[in-house]
This record gives C-alpha cells, sequence and structure tokens, in this order.
C-alpha cells in the first residue's frame, strides 16, 4: 500500500523547472533512496511531501490525505532530517527535544520520556546537558535524528543524513536507521552516498534534472543497467580514439570518463581482443550503484 | 492569507525558555540603560528645564521612556532577533516542518516581542513609582499598555524584517524610524514646541500615541484624545499584523 503518493508533481521556482511531472508511490514500511547529483531536485521532492514548498502542479497525498487541504496532520506525522542543520542553537541538547515536543503538543512528562528514549537510541543519552556548540558534527546529526523521531513518526524523511560524518559515525547511523526500518518506519532516504543507498534501500530511485529516471530494488538497477561486471580501460597516450571506434564497432556499451572507459554488460575479456591495450590497463571489478548512477546522469562534472 | 492558531504559544514558550536562560546578558540594554536616561535627564536636565505642562520635568519624561524603551525592546527583538533565528539559526525552518505553520511562528514572535515590552516597561515603571513618581493607581495599566504597543512594533518590524535582503538593512530601519519617534514623539519634550509640520508628522508616528497613553495613566490626567491614541495603536497594529503574516509566508514558504 502506497503511504506516500506523489503524482504529475511539477515545481518551479519563477521560470526554473526543478521539478517536471514527477510520479512516485513510496510503500508502507520500505525503505526508498534518493539519488541523484546535486541540483537534481531531491530536496525540493521533500519539501513537497512536507508542505515545506507548494506545488506547482500536481498532486502529493500522505498517508490518503491531501497535503494541500490537511497540511497539519501530514506534518504531524512524518519525522524529518532535514539536510542542513538546524538544530536550536540556543537550547541544549535535551532542550532541543523538549521544545520540538512541545511543537507536536506532546505533554511535558511524555516529552521526557520519549527525549530519554530517542537520545537512547542515537547514542547520545550522556549529553542531555550538552550545548550544541560542544557536540562534534556526528553528534549533531545525530540528534537532528532523534529529535526527527520525538513525534514517533510513521515516515522518516532524511536529506543526506551522513555528509560529512566520518566513517564509524555514518555506520551508527546507518544501524539506527536499518533498527527503524526494521520497526517498521517507512523511511525516505536522499543521498549521493552510493554505499549508503546499497546498504539500506529497499528500492531506489535517480533522479536527474527534475526528473525520476528509474526506480527498482539496487541489485536489480545494477543488472539491468550495466551487467554484473564493469570492466575499465585505461588507455594510453594516442590509443584512446581507436580504441573507442573498435568499441563502438562491436558494439560494446561504454562511458568515457575522466582518464578511463567504463564498458558495461561485458561477460569477458574476449570483448577485447587484438585492442591496443597495455597490459594491466584493463581491470575486471564487480558493478556498483555507483556505476548505474554515472551511466545514467553522466560522468561529467555537474555544476 | 491564512490566519494564525493557538499554537503561536509554542514558539512564544520557546523564546521564553531562552530568555530566561540568556537574560543576564540583555539586562544592560533594556534595565540600566533607560534608568540611567531617567536619572540623568530628570535630575539633571531637569534641573534647568524646571516644570514642564505643570509638573516636575522627571515626572514629564519618565512616562516617555517607559513608552520608549517598551518600542526598543519590541523592535530589536523582531529585527535582529527574528531575522537571526530565521535566516543564520533556521529555527523557523524547522519549527514550520512541524504542526506548527509559519502564521503562528509569526504570531508567536510578536506576542514574544509584546512581552518584552512589557517587561522593560513594568522594570521602569517599578522604579519610577519607587522614586514616588507615578501619582496615579492608573500606572497599574502601563504593562498592558506596554504590551499592546509591542504588538505595533513588532508587528511593524517584523513586517520589514520579511521584506529585507540583508541584516545590514535594520541600520536603516533604526536611524530613519525608531531613533526619530525617540525624539520627536513628545518623550523630551511636549509637541507643541515644535513646528508645525513636525506637530502633523509626529501625531502619526506610532510612539506619540503610545507616549500619550502611558503618560495619562502616569500621571492619572487624560484627555479625549487617548482614545484617538488607542484607535491609532489599533489600527496600525493590525494593519502591520496582517502584512507580517502575508509577507512571511512569501518569505518562507517558497
Ligand atoms: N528557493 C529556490 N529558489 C530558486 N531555485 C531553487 C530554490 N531551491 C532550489 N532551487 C533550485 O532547484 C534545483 C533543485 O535543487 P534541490 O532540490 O536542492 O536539489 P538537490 O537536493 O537534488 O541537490 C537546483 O537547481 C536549485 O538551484
Ligand atoms: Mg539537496
Amino acid at each position: 500500500m502506497a503511504v506516500i503518493s506523489i503524482s504529475n508533481v511539477v515545481k518551479k521556482y519563477k521560470d526554473f523547472v526543478a521539478l517536471n511531472g514527477v510520479n512516485l508511490e513510496i510503500k508502507q514500511g520500505e525503505c526508498l533512496g534518493l539519488l541523484g547529483p546535486n541540483g537534481a531536485g531531491k530536496t525540493t521532492l521533500i519539501r513537497m511531501i512536507t508542505g515545506s514548498s507548494p506545488l506547482t502542479e500536481g498532486e502529493v497525498s500522505v498517508g490518503g490525505m491531501d497535503i494541500k487541504t490537511s497540511e497539519r496532520q501530514i506534518k504531524a506525522l512524518i519525522g524529518i532530517v532535514p539536510q542542513l542543520d538546524n538544530l536550536d542553537p540556543d537550547l541544549n541538547v535535551i532542550g532541543n527535544l523538549l521544545t520540538f515536543s512541545r511543537y507536536f503538543n506532546i505533554p511535558h512528562k511524555e516529552a521526557k520520556k520519549r527525549s530519554t528514549e530517542v537520545l537512547q537510541l542515537v547514542g547520545l543519552e550522556n549529553r542531555p546537558k550538552s550545548n550544541l556548540g560542544e557536540l562534534s558534527g556526528g553528534m549533531k546529526r545525530r540528534l537532528m535524528i532523534a529529535r526527527g523521531l520525538i513525534n514517533r513518526p510513521r515516515i522518516l524523511i532524511l536529506d543526506e543524513p551522513t555528509v560529512g560524518l566520518d566513517p564509524q559515525a555514518k555506520h551508527l547511523v546507518w544501524h539506527k536507521l536499518r533498527e527503524l526500518r526494521n520497526s517498521g518506519v517507512t523511511l525516505v532516504l536522499c543521498t549521493q552516498v552510493m554505499e549508503e543507498a546499497a546498504e539500506l534501500a529497499d528500492r531506489v530511485a535517480i533522479m536527474d534534472k527534475g526528473s525520476i529516471i528509474c526506480l527498482a530494488p539496487p541489485a536489480e538497477l545494477v543488472v539491468q543497467n550495466v551487467g554484473r561486471t564493469v570492466w575499465e580501460i585505461e588507455p594510453e597516450d594516442g590509443h584512446r580514439e581507436p580504441i573507442i571506434k573498435a568499441l563502438e564497432q562491436r558494439r560494446v556499451e561504454f562511458d568515457e570518463g575522466p582518464g578511463k572507459i567504463t564498458t558495461y554488460h561485458v561477460n569477458d575479456a574476449d570483448a577485447f581482443k587484438g585492442l591496443a591495450i597495455a597490459t594491466g590497463k584493463l581491470k575486471q571489478r564487480p558493478a556498483t550503484l555507483e556505476d548505474v548512477f554515472l551511466k545514467l546522469t553522466g560522468r561529467a562534472l555537474i555544476e | 492569507m491564512k490566519w494564525p492558531s493557538w499554537r503561536f504559544i509554542r514558539v512564544w514558550q520557546r523564546n521564553r525558555d531562552v530568555f530566561l536562560k540568556l537574560w543576564p546578558s540583555e539586562v544592560t540594554g533594556f534595565v540600566v540603560e533607560p534608568l540611567v536616561l531617567l536619572l540623568a535627564m530628570g535630575f539633571g536636565l531637569g534641573a534647568y528645564v524646571g516644570m514642564v505642562n505643570g509638573q516636575e520635568y522627571i515626572e514629564f519624561v519618565a512616562p516617555g521612556i517607559i513608552a520608549s524603551y517598551a518600542m526598543f525592546s519590541a523592535s530589536f527583538e523582531c529585527t535582529y532577533g527574528s531575522y537571526l533565528r530565521m535566516s543564520y539559526q533556521r529555527t523557523f525552518d524547522a519549527i514550520i516542518a512541524t504542526p506548527v505553520n509559519v502564521e503562528d511562528v509569526i504570531t508567536g514572535e510578536i506576542f514574544w516581542g509584546a512581552t518584552r515590552s512589557m517587561l522593560t516597561g513594568t522594570v521602569i515603571l517599578i522604579v519610577a513609582t519607587a522614586f514616588g513618581l507615578a501619582e496615579s493607581s492608573w500606572a497599574l495599566l502601563i504593562p498592558l499598555l506596554a504590551f499592546l504597543q509591542g504588538l505595533m512594533f513588532s508587528s511593524i518590524a517584523l513586517t520589514f524584517t520579511a521584506i529585507i535582503p540583508s541584516i545590514h538593512s535594520f541600520n536603516h530601519y533604526f536611524s530613519l524610524f525608531i531613533s526619530p519617534m525617540f525624539f520627536f514623539s513628545g518623550v523630551f519634550f511636549p509637541l507643541d514646541s515644535f513646528p508645525d509640520i513636525v506637530q502633523r508628522l509626529s501625531w502619526i508616528a506610532p510612539l506619540t500615541s503610545a507616549v500619550k497613553l502611558i503618560r495619562a495613566c502616569f500621571n492619572g490626567e487624560f484627555h479625549p484624545d487617548i482614545w484617538l491614541a488607542l484607535g491609532l495603536i489599533a489600527l496600525i497594529t493590525l494593519v502591520f499584523f496582517v502584512a507580517s503574516l502575508v509577507l512571511m509566508r512569501r518569505k518562507l514558504i517558497v
């Protein structure tokens, strides 16, 4: 059953089209990964779901309610961990949670109980009295997650939750998110970290230039788009053009990245027989979600 | 436009909690400064000026200082204070992702600004009373009046906060609007000592009405134009309250 349903959503900022007819159904209890390069429209799409930004066209419903008419009720159901830190720096750790509870109209006693609970969940139970200035980046992120859970949301939306975290903190956050998903919370996870999506998401939607260009479980996306293995060729000076010509003749699917040619759907080295590739300059490795991402959104740098 | 709900209280509570934590750092501006001014002007200048409108100068100037510092309190809170919360701390963004809407946030800010006005006005009133300056029991109404004028100045300030491009624009707000009112609204000298044109401009300046009302209650002398002053405050408050709600939604929900 779809808990969030997005149909034909268009969002324009003045003349700029940030979302160009997005359709997406997010199922109850799943973790949906939303991938896309900078400026693809991930944050904008989230803002449509949470009523932080009006739709130009189309419809969004959450838990069967229309965002246009039931904004408040929808916001009460959702937890949000935004991309930018907007914790309240005038309040300490526990103050942030208690104050946030009040916005949801949670009675004080209950709020205290829940605050302790969520701090424990994110491993900050020893820091309730800390000022925000004393927290590391990773602790602040975890506090944002704790804050996003204070209303016991059925849906938790996270916008790049592990940006800037060290590996330990990142794995801790992933672990917490997995626990949440296992407890039945629907997760919408915006990210640019492919590993994160591969680890956590049941399905992945890749966005580019305001549209969703594909949607499937991560393993399927990999097999369908690039095959199980990719080969990387590092051509020597002057050999690049002939290699590319030969690959085109042999109908091998490939992409040109900086310094490298990456081929898709190639199963064995026979495909490269007779090409002027120096020894050690042809490598095989298992395909990843990152290859899909780069293939679909382009290997060139996007500004 | 959308109207606010009772949830604005939540935002007021948030600001109150922060104030209770940080107030010692704000005491100088809103308690010490007006009291120094009251004593310096009242006793220093008062010795030269003698009687004004048939009363001691310090009795004349005290209610004016209450009204102007009530104005300053709301104005600082809803310009620099609100702007910091909105733009630098992104506190408004965080709040409007909860069941609290933009209109509730803005209303909470306005009521908090008014609360600051009331606190400031009350402190100065208490000191003035301790010096034996307030003569009328009508003075008990002054905290309420300070609150009302605080609603007005907070609404004006937030309207301005909603439209400015950067925090530096508040310099203009204070030097072109707030400071002139401080000097031309009958705080330090009766309005009739000014040229005709200034008197007319002064008549519509929001602070003038506030000074009239607070002075009337302070001295217990009522002229019929206090009703006009009250009406003017109500009108200005309503206009800018609505403007701040509309403009803030337009600014924050894009
Ligand atoms: N408030 C805004 N006004 C104008 N353009 C915006 C605004 N917010 C985002 N955009 C533009 O919309 C596009 C999508 O942005 P965003 O949703 O933040 O992308 P992502 O989160 O995928 O990096 C970007 O090109 C961005 O510059
Ligand atoms: Mg983003």
